[in-house]
């Protein structure tokens, strides 16, 4: 089947098995790497996009079903990067309330990142990384929809997610310190 | 000073998504393999029909045992001297077992392709408990008959499911101290089969030149330099002409050590096609077939005065090793680690005995942090101990505190022969009873009860011996466990370390960086790591049993202080002064008490790429490197605590509180070091509440997925409350212990612990874990674990 997505920004037109997993397509069409498989159930939340404004498991969403939809992935949070779009993350009404430019370039690269990616890094919110894209992709969303989450918030939000690596805690700190920034008028 | 928490160097390439992790890599003209594996435990193989899979339009190859036998890669060696079938020959021996392999132009259709191969089985009994293993009239796993002429030297046991008998201690002088004994407390408990379940699953992507002869295997190996000579001896291609390449890793915990027959199937199936093959197994290929962890089944007995002084310790162990003897861990070492089971204690008299057997389950058996199974150990002290206490109607903690070993015992021999380096035990005790407000908590367990809540406070204790180890005492498949690090010095002062050891989200690119800067007295971002390469790095065996900072960190130490003893001569031939007039101090060469006659290493490394004329002797340059053969092991210790809350009307337990202090000696990153102590809680709360990889009795895994086999979310994960204490390793380098498995060495017991307290008005001394609602409600009916 012949399906256009919109991903981070950019349409990609493939003729795809109708069969073909949205992870497969964005890893092995698109050559975006950055979203992982990792558990084919739906439990590890390792391929976690966006599919519109909605965060979902990409190991279970056909491609075929993104068809004239937009995606967004990790390789599209931080502007200025290759495959990012200025507009990523903005909701269609344009009310996207996070402001990656307000903290300029980041010390961990050249890109202007996202502050969720900014957080991630400062509070040792990852160590293997695997898990890393997908977590992020929903703290992004969580601070959109909740720009000043509770403690119990943020680890509801990423209760259908699986770490190994780090217990949570610092994921969960990551989130929160990257609602300091996402509120106006933050720190 | 570099140490401290300093921001990781690799999160810049994780938070943007540009990891390289296997199943990232892509290479032109590469074939996508697939296993397809035995839905049978047990069953002789009758036929393979591999002509339908063959015709498959794209499909390139399909291999079978048969195929494979011609290359002489139907077996392969295993990390413990056992030799595995890549695919199976003529019987399979484990549900998910290896028995041909698929190659085609894409992974969908590699795995259509499996639907199209006809195996016919005979199916055999299958062996699925390891306590009857070796009653007579049972099935013999490894028969001998199936064999052939195929494993390099015939299977050692035949006849038999009995792998090894071992054992350690004095059996006399602890009988005699048992005898002699107020008071015995026994119990049978098992360690139930678990799976590291790193989040990226295992796999391989194999590049074979015909042109030129080499072989460029990717995978995903936390010991690829141990993974390049198994390699060598399996291809007959020369190690050489082999490059290992271990990538970005997404966890480990040892599930990533072992060679797997998918890696096998992957070269051979890119030697006999001449293109690349990638295989990556997918979440229940991970859960049936690679490394399991524990499976142990124990009977635990002390011996104590009725003062509670501990007089003596004995275990009996049934060890179940499935169907191959692939636990990795050194060669002398049948049951790891394990007569290490004195724990903190001063305890004078000790004995053990492991039984190692054969069931049809898959191999492995040391795996998912457990210091080569001090995890088993611990956790059957630290029941004992809770169990003596409850005897005796004595505090668990100040049971524990009245036999911890001094820190005037150290260095301590205990009664099974290792020689605990240091220590300050009391000191950490106090620490976690003081963090947790341990008086307060029983005072508020007395008080709930009253009105029938259950609240349990759990305690363990636990000594690790980690960075395996003296060569001439530990080696795996005949290679000593010492490790080499290369440091080079550019003419500008900038370093590159090369490190025989793989991270797997540790952080080694930053921590190593840091021992580097820190004894040269460059910046942390003036020194790079290199790893994971065998055509780049130096050969060692790898990261696994936390011995990555014990014997690789001690090795880069090494290396960059011969660098510094070479800035010396070339300091003095710069400063013209003799090198003897020299002291180092705040990161330069300067002659004694002349602070402004300091040279850095990056001018010092400028001079000894330059003209300067240097002494008779001096080559010139600053490079160096070190092998780093360990004296002993190191011995971090810790003070643990779990308070938990139980519904005694579910089962439901709900883990509140988690105290964790723990001494790894020097901690070089203090942020990484609290992060892998993050991780090991969690695991206890996954090990102690959750996980099990379980079977029926016809030998059907019943947790091949994540629905079945589960894993602590953020909502189970309670923040941890951490301490720290600092006792620096007497006979390190740099002081440092290792911290990568502390605990889920050791929390798994606490957070038992606590649910046996909570539970102890209903009379439960033990329970087995997984303590699940199933099992909890089990144990208050007086039931065993599993019961129905």
């Amino acid at each position: 089947m012949k399906i256009t997505v919109t991903v981070n920004a950019v349409d990609h037109t493939r003729d795809v098995e109708p069969r073909l997993l949205l992870i497969h397509f964005l890893r092995d069409e698109l050559g975006l790497t950055g979203s992982h498989w990792g558990c084919d159930t739906s439990n590890c939340g390792a391929c976690v996009v966006w599919l519109d404004e909605t965060p979902v498991k990409s190991c279970t969403v056909l491609a075929v079903m993104a068809d004239g939809h937009r995606v967004t992935t990790v390789e599209g949070l931080a502007s200025g990067s290759q495959d990012s779009a200025s507009q990523h993350g903005a909701s269609q009404d344009g009310a996207s309330q996070h402001g990656a430019s307000q903290h300029g370039a980041s010390p961990y690269g050249a890109d202007v990142l996202d502050p969720v990616q900014e957080a991630f890094a400062e509070c040792h919110g990852l160590q293997c990384g695997f898990c890393t894209p997908g977590m992020m992709m929903t703290a992004r969303w969580l601070l959109d929809n909740n720009p000043a989450p509770t403690e119990a918030e943020v680890r509801e939000a990423i209760s259908g997610q699986v770490c190994r690596c780090t217990g949570y805690e610092n994921i969960v700190k990551s989130i929160l310190r990257a609602s300091s920034r996402t509120i106006p008028g933050g720190s | 000073m570099a140490y401290g928490s300093h921001p990781r160097k690799e999160d810049a390439r994780f938070i943007r998504g540009q990891g390289t992790y296997i199943d990232d890599i892509t290479l032109p003209g590469m074939l996508h393999g697939a296993v397809l594996r035995s839905p049978l435990a047990h069953a002789r193989i009758e036929s393979v029909d591999t002509l339908a899979a063959s015709a498959h339009p794209k499909v390139a190859a399909v291999f079978t045992g048969a195929d494979l036998r011609q290359r002489g890669m139907a077996w392969m060696p295993t990390l413990f001297g056992d030799t595995q079938a890549v695919l199976a020959t003529d019987k399979v021996v484990f549900q998910g077992q290896e028995v041909a392999f698929v190659v085609a132009t894409d992974r969908y259709a590699a795995r259509d392709a499996l639907e199209l191969i006809d195996v016919e089985y005979e199916p055999l009994p299958p062996v699925m408990d390891a306590r009857k293993a070796l009653d007579a009239g049972t099935s013999v796993v490894r028969d001998g008959v199936s064999w052939g002429d195929d494993p390099p030297e015939p299977p050692r046991n035949l006849r038999t499911n009995r792998i090894f008998d071992w054992s350690a201690g004095d059996a006399a002088a602890t009988d005699a101290a048992f005898a002699a004994a107020d008071v015995v407390v026994s119990c049978d408990m098992s360690y139930p089969r678990s799976h590291p379940a790193p989040l990226e699953t295992c796999g391989a992507l194999a590049s074979f030149d015909p042109t030129t002869g080499r072989l460029t295997v990717w995978a995903t190996s936390q010991a690829p330099h141990a993974h390049r000579v198994i390699y060598a001896g399996l291809t007959g291609i020369p190690e050489h002409k082999i490059r290992v390449v271990s990538p970005d890793l997404g966890g480990g915990f040892g599930a990533k050590v072992p060679v797997y027959p998918g890696y096998v199937c992957a070269i051979a199936a890119s030697m006999a096609t001449g293109r690349p093959v990638k295989w990556v197994e997918d979440r229940s290929e991970s859960l049936m077939s690679t490394t399991f962890a524990r499976d142990y089944h124990m009977h635990g007995e002390i011996a104590a005065t009725s003062s509670g002084r501990i007089l003596a310790l004995r275990a009996r162990v049934l060890a179940d090793h499935g169907a191959f003897n692939a636990a990795a861990q050194p060669s002398k070492y049948p049951a790891g680690f394990f007569s290490i089971f004195t724990g903190s204690y001063d305890i004078a008299a000790a004995y053990c005995e492991v039984t190692g057997v054969h069931t049809n389950k898959a191999p492995g058996g040391v795996a998912y942090s457990c210091s080569f199974r001090i995890t088993e150990a611990v956790y059957l002290v630290e029941r004992l101990t809770d169990m003596l206490a409850r005897r005796l109607s004595m505090d668990p903690a100040s049971l524990r505190m009245q036999n911890l070993l001094r820190p005037s015992q150290f260095p301590h021999v205990s009664p099974t022969g290792w020689e605990y380096d240091s220590g300050d035990y009391p000191r950490a005790l106090s620490m976690a009873l003081s963090l947790a407000g341990y008086a307060d908590l029983r005072r508020e367990q007395a008080e709930r009860r009253t009105r029938g809540e259950y609240m349990g406070i759990g305690i363990s204790f636990f000594t690790e011996a980690v960075g395996a180890g003296p060569r001439a005492h530990m080696d795996i498949m005949g290679l000593g466990m010492a490790d080499g690090a290369d440091l080079r010095i550019h003419p500008s002062g900038k370093a590159v370390l090369s490190i025989s050891v793989q991270t797997q989200g540790q952080g080694h690119e930053t921590t190593f960086a840091q021992i580097v800067a820190s004894e040269l007295g460059l910046s942390v971002d003036d020194v790079e790591v290199v790893h994971g390469d065998t055509d780049r790095t130096p050969f060692g065996l790898g990261t696994y049993g936390s011995r990555s900072t014990p014997v690789s960190g001690a090795a880069a130490a090494v290396a960059a202080r011969r660098v510094r003893e070479r800035a010396r001569l070339v300091a003095a031939a710069l400063l013209e002064v003799s090198s003897d007039d020299l002291e180092w101090a705040d990161g330069k060469w300067q002659v004694r008490g002349d602070p402004d006659s300091g040279v850095g290493i990056a001018s010092l490394a400028r001079a000894a790429h330059s003209s300067l004329e240097l002494p008779p002797g001096v080559d010139g340059h600053l490079d160096a490197s070190a092998v780093y053969n360990p004296p002993n092991l190191t011995f971090p210790f810790g003070a643990y605590i779990c308070v938990s809350d139980v519904d005694v009307l579910t089962g439901e337990v709900r883990v509140r509180r988690l105290i964790a202090v723990d001494d790894c000696g020097v901690r070089i990153n203090p942020m990484i070091v609290e992060g892998q102590i993050h991780r090991g809680l969690a695991d206890g709360i996954g090990i102690a509440l959750m996980q099990a990889i379980t079977f029926d009795s016809s030998g059907n895994c019943l947790s091949g997925s994540f629905m079945d086999y589960l894993l602590p979310t953020a909502l189970e994960c309670p923040s941890p409350e951490l301490g720290a204490t600092v006792t620096p390793s007497p006979h390190h380098p740099i002081g440092a212990k290792g911290i990568g498995e502390s605990a889920t060495v050791g929390s798994p017991a606490a957070v038992v612990n606590s649910v046996v307290d909570a539970l102890a008005p209903f009379g439960v001394t033990h329970a087995d874990m997984p303590l699940t609602p199933a099992n909890v409600w089990l144990a208050i009916q007086g039931r065993p674990a599993g019961d129905t």
